[in-house]
């Protein structure tokens, strides 16, 4: 039973040290000749103005939140969908009714102009 | 001798772990060695499957665009890949000041880990599936969810206005296409009835998905698209907009790093479409033989990913506000209607004792009408709207 999950931790540790390995390997083969000008931020003609982290668009925040929303719905969904063979038609129909309530809140947010990128 | 030829790679198993116990060691320490051995061979194979990848797509969009491609190390320019790596080796690594180093340093690992990880649930023949775990497609998604994790970190640590642009940009598209892509694998496993990778490929045996249901299909297809952040969506890394994206501050192979796990990514969304909706190992003499199973895997995901490069080499990159109006203004809600059309047909068809392959086309065709005629009408009142605008300006 917790044979495959054993197997994932090995692969992910793998997955983690190949690279780690690869970019230690760049680091003993590299010329280190640091200075001032070559560590500055790169800019693209015009240096930035003011810190790094400025304040953006609440567009991504309120996009952030219907996520939410969908992904905590797919969780219950997901049994749904793997009972499905044990389930009669009613129950189909009530699982249907969940993804249709889902929908209205969709098409409520589309109404009230949320989805607009502007 | 036949059952070398019948499944290698099970007979080659055996046979070490009959060698390992007949050394003297405890059983579950043999488990947890060849467990070690495999998980390091496929980490291995697929980096070094990025050579190959990034050496075809260079080839194929080179073909797209009438140019002949890289022809010159080795036999059609096969090596150029190698060639590359050695010199992103011996470039120096440059630390941005002001870079937050410890998440600055972690960001390339966690992105190739989230896509190596993703191999942990691929069933590549009958008998060879890395590890069985009965949430394969939960683990997918969790899976997919860190590579976001490790482009944010980058963009955030580099202490770079247009990285952390490229960050946010990642996030939206990554965030916004995750729903229609987790709607869209709840239709396999509806069908399948089984979060288990090898089930929802036991599944397809008589006829796979794609035929049930084509539209679930495509819309797994181009929401893993935008996960990847491949060309139309990647404008994560728009070079004409902000230069580079998430990985600006970033060189040798570090850089290097983020490239590999977009590439590989890119395949491995081909190998995930073609497992889940195309049949994955399934074909002709697959019981018989279980190492044909790997052949059949081989070409329906070199298939798929052939269509990747091919989507690349034709469409040109789409704006966030059109890559948002896309998802949440079509791609959703048809996700949404697919998953309860196809819900309800194959119900249908169990209970009427219907023809479950016509049901299931039939639903999807009513489905491919219904959001024709909507598109239509949203067409026609987008129309009026224009002209009445212009008229009165």
């Amino acid at each position: 039973m917790l044979e495959p999950w054993v197997f994932i931790a090995l692969l992910l540790g793998a997955g983690m040290l190949l690279p780690g390995v690869a970019i230690v390997a760049n680091w003993l083969l590299s010329p280190k000749k640091p200075n001032a000008l070559k560590e500055s931020i790169y800019e693209c003609g015009i240096e930035t103005v003011g810190d790094t982290h400025v304040q953006l668009k609440g567009a991504y925040y309120i996009y952030a939140l219907i996520f939410v929303v969908f992904d905590i719905e797919a969780v219950f969904l997901f049994p749904w969908a793997v009972a499905y063979d044990k389930l009669q038609l009613y129950m189909v129909l009530e699982g249907v009714l969940f993804i249709l309530i889902l929908a209205a809140g969709l098409f409520y947010a589309w109404r009230k102009g949320v989805l607009e990128w502007v | 001798m036949i059952d070398v030829l019948k499944d290698p790679i099970a007979w080659i198993g055996d046979l070490l772990r009959t060698w390992l116990i007949g050394l003297g060691l405890l059983p579950e320490f043999v488990t947890f060695l060849l467990q070690l051995l495999s998980a390091v061979i496929i980490a291995t194979a697929v980096l070094l499957l990025t050579f190959l990848l990034i050496w075809a797509e260079r080839k194929i969009v080179a073909r797209f665009q009438d140019r002949v491609g890289p022809n010159r190390v080795g036999p059609f320019g096969v090596f150029q890949t190698v060639a590359d790596l050695l010199k992103l080796v011996t470039k120096e690594l440059i630390t941005p000041t002001g870079a937050d180093l410890v998440p600055y340093n972690l960001a390339p690992l966690i992105t190739v880990m989230s896509v190596v990880g993703l191999w942990a649930v691929m069933p590549l023949a009958p008998t060879v599936l890395p590890a069985d775990i009965n949430v394969g497609v939960l683990y997918i998604i969790s899976i997919g969810a860190i590579g976001m994790l490790g482009i944010l970190l980058a963009g955030m640590s580099s202490n770079n206005k247009y990285a952390l642009l490229g960050a946010f940009r990642t996030v939206a598209l990554m965030v916004s296409y995750a729903v229609p892509m987790v709607l869209a694998l709840l239709v396999p496993v509806l069908l399948s009835g089984s979060m288990g990778m090898q089930a929802i490929v036991e599944g397809q045996r008589p006829i796979p998905f794609f035929v049930l249901a084509p539209i679930a299909a495509l819309i797994f297809f181009i929401s893993s698209l935008a996960e990847v952040g491949r060309a139309p969506f990647d404008l994560l890394e728009a070079d004409s907009e902000i230069v580079a994206g998430y990985n600006i501050e970033y060189s040798g192979l570090k850089f290097g790093m983020f490239f590999v796990a977009e590439f590989l990514h890119a395949f491995t969304i081909s190998a995930l479409t073609a497992t889940l909706f195309l049949g994955g190992w399934s074909g002709p003499w697959v019981d018989l033989y279980p190492v044909l199973g790997m052949l059949y895997f081989i070409i329906k995901s070199s298939i798929v990913y052939f269509v990747v490069i091919w989507i690349r080499g034709s469409f040109p990159r789409i704006r966030i506000d059109q890559m948002n109006a896309l998802n949440w203004k079509f791609i959703t809600p048809v996700a949404l209607f697919g998953l309860v059309f196809t819900a309800v047909a194959e119900k249908l068809a169990v209970e009427l004792g219907l023809s479950r392959l016509l049901t299931h086309v039939g639903a999807n065709a009513l489905l491919i009408i219904l959001t024709l005629l909507a598109l239509g009408i949203y067409a026609r009142s987008a129309r009026t709207k224009f002209e009445s605008g212009t008229k009165a300006g």
